[in-house]
């Protein structure tokens, strides 16, 4: 157990193009850090330099007080468990588990032991002699964990490792994911592109994008602070809805009707000019039907009436989807973001905005609803830099 | 169905035919290695009065090791087999592993320069190497047999082991690493299992190519030392002066053939095998 350092990390590649740019982290022993990004994020890349599957082009990674550049992966004694697990599949569920211990030339009695040890911890007893190909996919995840923890490493390195798994799988072994790491206390880097598993299961989170770090924060500190219009957008779902806006004074002008602007508020625009175009990021649960709103908090933040061209109920709670006029907000950050999700294709982003209401809500499609605005949580991000207009920002490094 | 059971007759047909085409001269050449030399030309598959007769095959093994024509190119052919593909297949394993793994300058020359070795008629190399070999000793060795045979089978055996390799994920030999394997140990435990079944196939590839080969075999040798089985058996003598040793040749064509469907139909069960579990995901 040990704390991981990146420091001013870069991968570059003979062609020239830098997978990871000149990344900083500190991960503290016994932590679970998250790396989050999109497919080409660099992610990957960097979770393999700290394995030492990647050479490191620039800058140093210590594990405990060990610079690591030069050593061999398999002298750094840490555990990776792998997108499609890598288990052996010449050799029994036991066999592969036992496989490091083996290479490291433990007593037969302690590898036995250790092995019914993890076997238990994941509930793998009764399969301790079968292969591999006779697995279900949650098993063979399991396998997996079970490799990496028989050996007691420095360090967890997990390379999106429940993407393989169905739905409803890969909730229930999030859980067991952070059950174990919880219980062993093992520094642990987790890669994922998936941001409700980046939000769940981690102490932090470092969100990356192009090779170059975000933000690194605890989830709830990138969702209510991001620093700039990625990590608002990629934290959180359904995403932030972004809005043109014109500050003047304590007033904001949003497509859908003009507001005043509460202190809280205020503060997140500190750094505009006054009369400046900027993007307002708005939260779905920011929006509530206007009938269930009661009288003060109402004065808080504006109302507005909308046509409404979609309602999704998930029974809790209810999405409603309406459009704004003028509403497209050109930038390169959230072009990104929509051709990550796909949703750049289906041209549904488009002036579309979307709302979570109160299950009690009794909004319906077509409706000409009005809805209400909580103005005290918008965030507002310079039209150009994509930068966060909050001046005292709690989640920059 | 009735197009499954037309289809499936067809299958049948066309496979039969196959079967019977390529059996028919090895049960033509079992009957001749059991007839007595007076029937031996008749032409027909049963010998005329029944009169089978194992002579041709005692012929063979008669004056034991010394003096038998038989036994010591039997051994002879056996032995250089063996050892021409356990050094061919170790050669290859390594070869392979780099070619399939890793990039390093020359890679397509090896592998270009393999493939025209490969395809080189040995015959032109035969002139230039009864030469070497009788200069510097080599002539009428086994080691004279086993350095032609690895440079026409080593080419086969890396290509087709590279192939094997190719299927293996890299993840897998990283998961070793990471685990505390040193490169060679990943390759030994790791991908070397893995690979058994296209190691076992390439063995088979080089081993009947040693076993078959009769060009160097009749050139590189001049006797017993090391001459191997098709070698032999064009220096095979009837009883007399006017008798052709078709009997006795036939018998000992049917003594070769068995090794190799032994070495066949044993390791075709380790390749099926093989070829399944290397279907597991990851």
């Amino acid at each position: 157990m040990s704390e991981i350092v990146l420091d001013k990390v870069t991968k570059r590649y003979p062609d020239g193009f830098e997978a990871v740019r000149n990344m900083d982290l500190d991960i503290q022993d016994g932590e679970f850090m998250i790396l989050v990004g999109p497919s080409g994020s660099g992610k990957s890349t960097a979770l393999r330099m700290i394995a030492g599957l990647e050479d490191i082009s620039d800058g140093e990674v210590r594990i405990g007080e060990t610079v690591v550049n030069q050593l061999a992966p398999k002298d750094r004694d840490i555990a990776m468990v792998f997108q499609n697990y890598a288990l052996y599949p010449h050799m029994s569920v036991r066999e592969n588990m036992a496989f490091p211990l083996k290479l490291a030339g433990a007593p037969k009695e302690e590898i036995d032991e250790k092995v019914q040890e993890a076997a238990r911890i994941l509930d793998l007893t009764e399969h301790l002699d079968r292969k591999p190909a006779n697995l279900s996919g949650g098993q063979r995840q399991r396998v997996a964990m079970g490799r990496a923890i028989v050996r007691n490493p420095k360090a967890f390195l997990m390379d999106e490792p429940l993407s393989n798994l169905d739905a409803k799988l890969r909730v229930q072994m999030r859980t067991e994911v952070s059950r174990i790491q919880s219980r062993l206390g093992t520094t642990t880097v987790y890669v994922t592109h998936d941001q409700t598993e980046a939000m769940t299961l981690g102490d932090r989170v470092a969100v990356l994008r192009g090779g170059v770090l975000q933000q690194v924060g605890a989830p709830s500190e990138l969702y209510d602070h991001p620093v700039n219009l990625f990590v608002a957008g990629f934290i959180g779902s359904p995403s932030m809805n972004f809005l043109p806006a014109t500050l003047e004074g304590d007033t904001v002008k949003l497509p859908m009707g003009e507001g005043r602007l509460a202190d809280e508020a205020r503060e997140r625009a500190a750094g505009s000019q006054p009369g400046q175009s900027v993007v307002a990021g708005i939260r779905p649960e920011q929006f509530e039907d206007a009938s269930l709103v009661s009288g003060e908090v109402r004065d808080v933040g504006m109302t507005f009436k909308t046509h409404i061209d979609l309602v999704e109920s998930l029974g809790a709670e209810k999405y409603a989807y309406f459009r704004v006029e003028e509403s497209q907000v050109e930038s390169e950050e959230l072009r990104e973001l929509a051709e990550d999700t796909g949703s750049a294709e289906l041209g549904a982003t488009e002036g579309q905005v979307v709302a979570r209401l109160e299950a009690a809500s009794e909004i319906k499609r077509g409706d000409e609803a009005e809805l209400w605005l909580d103005s005290r949580k918008i965030h507002f991000f310079d039209l150009e830099s994509g930068r966060t207009l909050a001046s005292s920002d709690g989640g920059a490094q | 169905m009735r197009r499954g059971t037309k289809e499936y007759t067809a299958w049948s047909v066309g496979m039969l035919a196959v079967l019977v085409f390529s059996l028919l001269p090895v049960v033509w050449i079992i009957s001749l290695s059991l007839k007595t030399p007076k029937t031996v030309g008749d032409g027909r598959f049963l010998p005329a009065g029944g009169e089978w007769t194992l002579k041709n095959y005692k012929v063979l093994f008669e004056g034991g090791f010394d003096n038998s024509p038989f036994i010591h190119p039997l051994i002879n052919s056996i032995a250089i087999g063996l050892i021409a593909t356990a050094i061919a297949i170790v050669l290859a394993a390594f070869a392979a592993y780099a070619i399939a793994r890793l990039n390093f300058p020359g890679k397509s020359i090896i592998l270009g320069g393999a493939l025209a070795i490969a395809m080189f008629p040995a015959i032109s190399t035969i002139g230039p190497l009864f030469d070497m070999w009788r200069s510097i000793g080599l002539y009428d060795t086994y080691l004279g047999l086993i350095i032609p045979y690895l440079t026409f089978s080593l080419p086969l055996a890396i290509y087709t082991l590279v192939a094997f390799y190719r299927e293996i994920p890299w993840d897998l030999e990283q998961a070793a690493q990471v685990d505390g394997a040193t490169p060679f140990q990943a390759f030994r435990r790791v991908i070397l299992p893995l690979a058994a079944p296209g190691t076992f196939t390439a063995a088979i590839l080089v081993f009947i190519f040693c076993w078959n080969d009769f060009l160097f075999a009749i050139t590189l040798t001049s006797s017993n030392n090391a001459r191997t089985v098709p070698a032999a058996l064009a220096f095979f003598t009837g009883e007399s002066q006017f008798t052709q040793p078709t009997g006795n040749i036939a018998a000992a064509a049917v003594i070769v053939t068995i090794p190799i469907i032994i070495f066949v139909l044993f390791f075709q069960r380790r390749i099926v095998a093989g070829l399944t579990a290397g279907a597991v995901k990851g």
